[in-house]
C-alpha cells in the first residue's frame, strides 16, 4: 500500500519524540498479575488447525500443548508425551499420566487420534496444517497412554512435525460437522479446550483477546492470572502504548527507536537471533532472464564466478550494523549454526572484497559489468527495501549497475511467482527448525509431483546437493542426518547457489520487572514471560 | 419525492455493480491471494487445492458472475483469511467507526460553526486572524502526525488517557457502544479530536464565507432596521440561511470519516472498519474489500439523499422548485 509506506518514516520520527518525552514521566506502578501484550498482527482464527500462520500459532500453542514442544532454539523437548521411540516406520509416543485439559477432563490417547484425524477435515483452510502430517499413514491409540503413528516410509521429521499439531479435546470439540466443532464455533470459544498453560476467555476482533491461567496445567504454574492481547499494527503506536503504560510487552518495535528504548531506565529490550534468513535468489534457469542488460543476451548469473563476485561485493557487517541497527547477524549459509543440519564450517561469511569481485567479473567476461534489477518486498521483512537499496549500491560499486524494484508484498510475491525477477531478495524461516526444510524448499530441483523445490524461484539445480538432501530424508539417526545436511549446505554455498545476507533478530520491548525470553521462530509466547522477583 | 428516492436507489445499485467489477479487476491485477495465504512451504499441489477451494482457478469473468449471483441475494461471500462472512466481519466493526465518526463530527460542528460565525461577523478582528490561521493549520497538518502528537502529550507525557484501543462497551440494542462508559470516553476522545481538528477547520471556513455572504443581504439589513436584537438576527435570520452549505459539507465529510478513517484508526488501534479495509487490501482478502466498498457506496448514496432531503426542510425555495419541476 502506497499510503502505508509513505506514512511510516514520519510516524517513527513522531514516536522518537514521544519516547524522549516519556523518559521523565513514566509511572512505574505496581505490577498486577496481568500481562498486556501488544501484537503486531491479529490472528485470523482461534482454530488451531485452520491457518498455519505465526500470529495464529503463537496463540494456539499457548492454549494447546502438543505431544512434543519446541524450546526457544527450536530443539524439541517432551511435552504431553514424556517419551517417544521410533523404529523404522513406526513411532510410539508415551503420554504423561494424569494429564488434564483446561476444563478438568482427562487427556488420553483418544484425544491425540481425534486431533490428528481432524486436520484434513477442516474446510476452506487458507494454509492447511496437513503439511505436518506428510507421510503419516495411520494413527492409533494402543492404550489410554500410548499412541502409535505409522508413516509410509522411515521419516525422521515426524517428531518435529508434532510440534505443529497441539492436542485438542475430543469431547469438547465434538460436533455434528465432519470436523467436529467448526472454525467459527472455535472462534467464539466453544470447544476451544486444550492442555496449554492458559485457557481462552474471550476474543473481540480488532480489539482484544483474553486468556486466563489454566488451573489444571500439568507443568509449573503459569505466571499470570490473565493475559490480554491487543492488536496494534502500527509500530509507532505500539511503542507509544508501551511508553504510556497501556501495555506491558510489545512485539517488534521499529529498529529506529531501539537505541532510545534500550536507554530508557523503565524498559527492557530483548533481542533474539531468529532462524529467518534474508537471502538473494539469482535466476539460473537459462540464458533468457528478465531484468539483465548489457550481456549480449546471455544470463551472467549462470556463471559461478559472477555469483561469487556478487557475494564478495556485499559488506554484510556494515549492512547489519548500519541498516539493520544491529538486529541481525551476517549469514554464511541459510540456517544459523548450531541449528540442526547447519554446517559448523559456515559461521562467518567471507569478508567483503571488491577487488576480487571485479577480477572475477572480468574473468567471467564482464569487465564492464552489466545492469540488473533487484526485486524486493517493501514491508515484509525488517527494513527490507532499505537493505535492498544497500545491496544495489554495493553491487554498483563493483560494476553491476543495480536498480531496485521494491513493491508491496502482495505485488512482490506475485511477480516473484511469475519469475519476473533475475534477482530478488526475500526471507525464509524454517518451520521445522532444521536444514532439510530450508534446502527442500529453496534449492532442491523443483518437482511439482514430489512437492520439492516449492520456493526455488531461481530454479537452481544441483544433482549432488539433491542427492544429499534426499538421502537425509530417510536417515533416522540424528547425528548422521545432521552431517548429511551440513554437507548439502556446504555444497550449495560453495556453488553460490543463492546468497545468504543476514539472519534477522526479533525484538521485544517490555516494562522493567518483566522477563521475557525470545524465541528463534519469532513467536511471542506468553509462557516465556515471567515476573522478575 | 418517492420517485426521487427510487431514482437515487437505482443509481446506487448501478454504482455498486460497476464498483464491484472495478475492485475485482483491480485486486486481480495486484496479486494472487494464494501466495499471500498459503504457507511458503506449501507445495504446488496444495496451492492448486487452495485456489480451487476458493474458486480462484476459474476465469475472472466467471468468478465475478458467481459473486454477482450470490450478491443479489445479499450473500457477499466469506473472507478468504478468516472464513467468516465478509459482511458479518464488517458489520461487527461498524459501531466502532460510526461512534468515532459521530463524536468527531459533533465536536467539529460545535467548535466550527460558532467560530466560523464569529470570524464572519468580525472579519478584521485579531481574534479572527487567530481563528483563520488555526484553521489553516487544522487542515494542513497530516492527521497521523496530529494523532501521534496527541498521544505523546495526553497519553505518554500527561498520562491522562490511554494511548490506544477501544474502551469498555455496552450493548445498546444491536449496537456495541463505548460512549456510554467513562473508560470508553477516555479512549475515544483522542481519535475523535484528531479527526475533528481537520473537519472543524473546514467548517470554520465554510461558515465564515457563508456568513459574510449573508450579512449584506437585504433581509439582514431589514431585520436590523426593524430593531431586532443581534441574537435574534443571528439565530433566526443568519443561521437559517447559512445552514445549506454547512449541511452539505457536514454530510460529505461525515461520509468521508465513516468510509476512510483508516489512518486515525490505525494509529489509535481503533477496531473500526477502516482498519479492516486496510488489512484486507494488504492480504488481498477480496470478499471483504468488495463487501466493504459496496456497503460504503450504499451508505454514501443514502447520506447524500438525507442531505438533499434536509435541504428542502431547511430552505423553502428548494421545496418550491421541486414542486414546480
Amino acid at each position: 500500500m502506497p499510503v502505508n509506506s509513505a506514512v511510516r518514516p514520519s510516524l517513527r520520527r513522531g514516536v522518537m519524540t514521544a519516547a524522549m518525552a516519556a523518559i521523565t514521566v513514566l509511572s512505574s506502578g505496581a505490577y498486577a498479575r496481568d500481562l498486556v501484550v501488544a501484537l503486531k498482527t491479529e490472528p485470523t482464527s482461534m482454530d488451531p488447525q485452520y491457518h498455519a500462520l505465526t500470529p495464529n500459532i503463537q496463540l494456539s500453542q499457548t492454549l494447546f500443548d502438543g505431544l512434543v514442544c519446541a524450546d526457544a532454539d527450536l530443539a524439541i523437548k517432551p511435552c504431553l508425551a514424556e517419551s517417544w521411540t521410533a523404529s523404522g516406520k513406526s513411532w510410539t509416543f508415551k503420554l504423561r499420566p494424569n494429564l488434564k485439559f483446561s476444563d478438568g477432563s482427562p487427556l488420553t490417547a483418544a484425544d491425540v487420534v481425534f486431533t490428528l484425524d481432524r486436520v484434513a477435515k477442516v474446510p476452506n483452510s487458507p494454509s492447511s496444517f496437513k503439511v505436518y502430517l506428510q507421510k503419516v499413514e495411520k494413527v492409533e491409540a494402543v492404550d489410554p497412554l500410548t499412541v502409535r503413528i505409522t508413516t509410509s516410509e522411515p521419516y525422521p521429521l515426524l517428531a518435529i512435525n508434532m510440534v505443529g499439531l497441539p492436542i485438542m479435546s475430543a469431547k469438547a470439540a465434538a460436533g455434528p460437522a465432519a470436523e467436529g466443532k467448526t472454525t467459527t464455533e472455535l472462534n467464539s470459544g466453544s470447544g476451544l479446550v486444550g492442555a496449554g498453560p492458559y485457557r481462552f476467555v474471550s476474543w473481540k476482533r480488532g480489539s482484544e483477546i483474553i486468556f486466563e491461567r489454566n488451573p489444571h496445567y500439568w507443568g509449573p504454574a503459569p505466571a499470570w492470572d490473565k493475559v490480554i492481547y491487543r492488536p496494534i499494527s502500527n509500530p509507532a503506536a505500539r511503542v507509544a502504548a508501551l511508553l504510556a503504560g497501556d501495555v506491558d510487552l510489545v512485539e517488534d518495535p521499529p529498529t529506529d527507536d531501539l537505541e532510545r528504548l534500550q536507554k530508557d531506565p523503565k524498559l527492557t529490550v530483548e533481542t533474539k537471533a531468529s532462524n529467518r534468513v534474508i537471502y538473494v535468489a539469482l535466476d539460473q534457469n537459462g540464458d533468457k532472464t528478465p531484468g539483465i542488460e548489457g550481456t549480449n543476451g546471455k544470463n551472467p548469473l549462470l556463471d559461478k564466478r559472477v555469483r561469487e563476485a556478487l557475494s564478495l561485493a556485499i559488506d554484510r557487517q556494515a549492512l547489519v550494523a548500519r541498516i539493520m541497527g544491529g538486529v541481525g547477524t551476517p549469514a554464511a549459509q541459510l540456517l544459523p549454526y548450531p541449528m540442526f543440519g547447519a554446517s559448523k564450517n559456515l559461521v562467518t561469511p567471507a569478508k567483503v572484497n571488491t577487488d576480487k569481485a571485479k577480477a572475477l567479473l572480468k574473468d567471467a567476461g564482464y569487465p564492464n559489468g552489466f545492469t540488473m534489477v533487484l526485486g524486493s518486498p517493501n514491508g515484509r521483512y525488517i527494513n527490507d527495501s532499505k537493505v535492498a537499496q544497500t545491496l544495489a549500491s554495493m553491487w554498483t560499486r563493483v560494476g553491476v549497475k543495480t536498480t531496485i524494484d521494491s513493491n508491496a508484498p502482495a505485488v512482490f510475491f506475485k511477480n516473484r511467482d511469475a519469475y519476473a525477477y533475475s534477482a530478488y531478495m526475500a526471507g525464509w524461516g524454517t518451520s521445522t527448525g532444521e536444514m532439510s526444510n530450508t534446502l527442500n524448499s529453496l534449492l532442491v530441483t523443483p518437482n511439482k509431483e514430489k512437492g520439492q523445490g516449492t520456493t526455488n524461484r531461481s530454479r537452481y539445480s544441483n544433482p549432488e546437493m539433491d542427492k544429499l538432501v534426499a538421502e537425509s530424508a530417510n536417515q533416522m539417526d540424528d547425528a548422521q542426518r545432521a552431517a548429511t545436511l551440513a554437507k548439502a549446505s556446504e555444497v550449495a554455498m560453495a556453488d553460490f547457489a543463492m546468497l545468504p545476507i543476514h539472519f534477522e533478530h526479533s525484538v521485544w520491548a517490555m516494562k522493567k520487572g518483566i522477563s521475557f525470553k525470545g524465541r528463534a521462530d519469532q513467536q511471542t509466547m506468553v509462557q516465556y514471560a515471567t515476573v522478575v522477583k | 419525492m418517492l420517485a426521487f428516492i427510487i431514482r437515487r436507489l437505482l443509481q446506487a445499485l448501478l454504482v455498486m455493480a460497476v464498483m464491484s467489477g472495478l475492485v475485482f479487476v483491480g485486486l486481480y491485477v495486484v496479486g494472487d491471494p494464494v501466495s499471500m495465504m498459503a504457507s511458503p512451504e506449501a507445495t504446488e499441489l496444495e496451492r492448486d487445492a487452495i485456489r480451487a477451494n476458493f474458486g480462484l482457478d476459474k476465469p475472472l469473468l466467471e468468478q465475478y458472475a458467481i459473486f454477482m449471483s450470490h450478491a443479489v441475494r445479499f450473500d457477499f461471500g466469506k473472507s478468504f483469511l478468516t472464513g467468516q462472512s465478509a459482511m458479518g466481519l464488517i458489520l461487527e466493526r461498524m459501531p466502532a467507526t460510526l461512534e468515532l465518526a459521530v463524536v468527531a463530527m459533533l465536536l467539529a460542528g460545535l467548535v466550527g460553526v460558532p467560530l466560523g460565525i464569529w470570524a464572519g461577523l468580525r472579519p478584521d478582528a485579531l481574534s479572527t486572524r487567530g481563528i483563520m490561521t488555526g484553521s489553516v493549520l487544522g487542515f494542513s497538518l497530516p492527521n497521523f502526525w496530529v494523532g501521534l502528537m496527541l498521544i505523546m502529550v495526553f497519553a505518554v507525557y500527561l498520562g491522562w488517557v490511554p494511548a490506544s484501543g477501544r474502551g469498555k462497551t455496552v450493548m445498546l440494542g444491536p449496537l456495541d457502544l463505548s460512549v456510554l462508559t467513562l473508560d470508553g470516553w477516555s479512549r475515544l476522545i483522542l481519535p475523535a479530536c484528531t479527526i475533528a481538528m481537520a473537519k472543524a477547520a473546514l467548517i470554520i471556513r465554510v461558515t465564515r464565507a457563508a456568513t459574510r455572504e449573508a450579512l449584506p443581504m437585504d433581509y439582514i439589513k431589514f431585520a436590523r432596521a426593524k430593531g431586532l436584537s443581534w441574537s435574534r438576527i443571528l439565530r433566526v435570520h443568519l443561521l437559517k440561511n447559512i445552514m445549506i452549505p454547512i449541511v452539505t459539507v457536514f454530510g460529505l465529510e461525515f461520509g468521508q470519516v465513516v468510509a476512510f478513517a483508516v489512518v486515525t484508526e490505525t494509529i489509535f488501534a481503533w477496531p473500526g472498519m477502516g482498519k479492516l479495509l486496510l488489512d484486507s487490501i494488504i492480504t488481498l482478502d477480496r470478499p471483504v474489500v468488495v463487501a466493504y466498498l459496496i456497503l460504503i457506496v450504499f451508505f454514501l448514496v443514502m447520506l447524500n439523499l438525507v442531505t438533499d432531503i434536509l435541504y428542502s426542510v431547511l430552505d423553502p425555495r428548494v421545496r418550491l422548485q421541486a414542486a414546480k419541476a
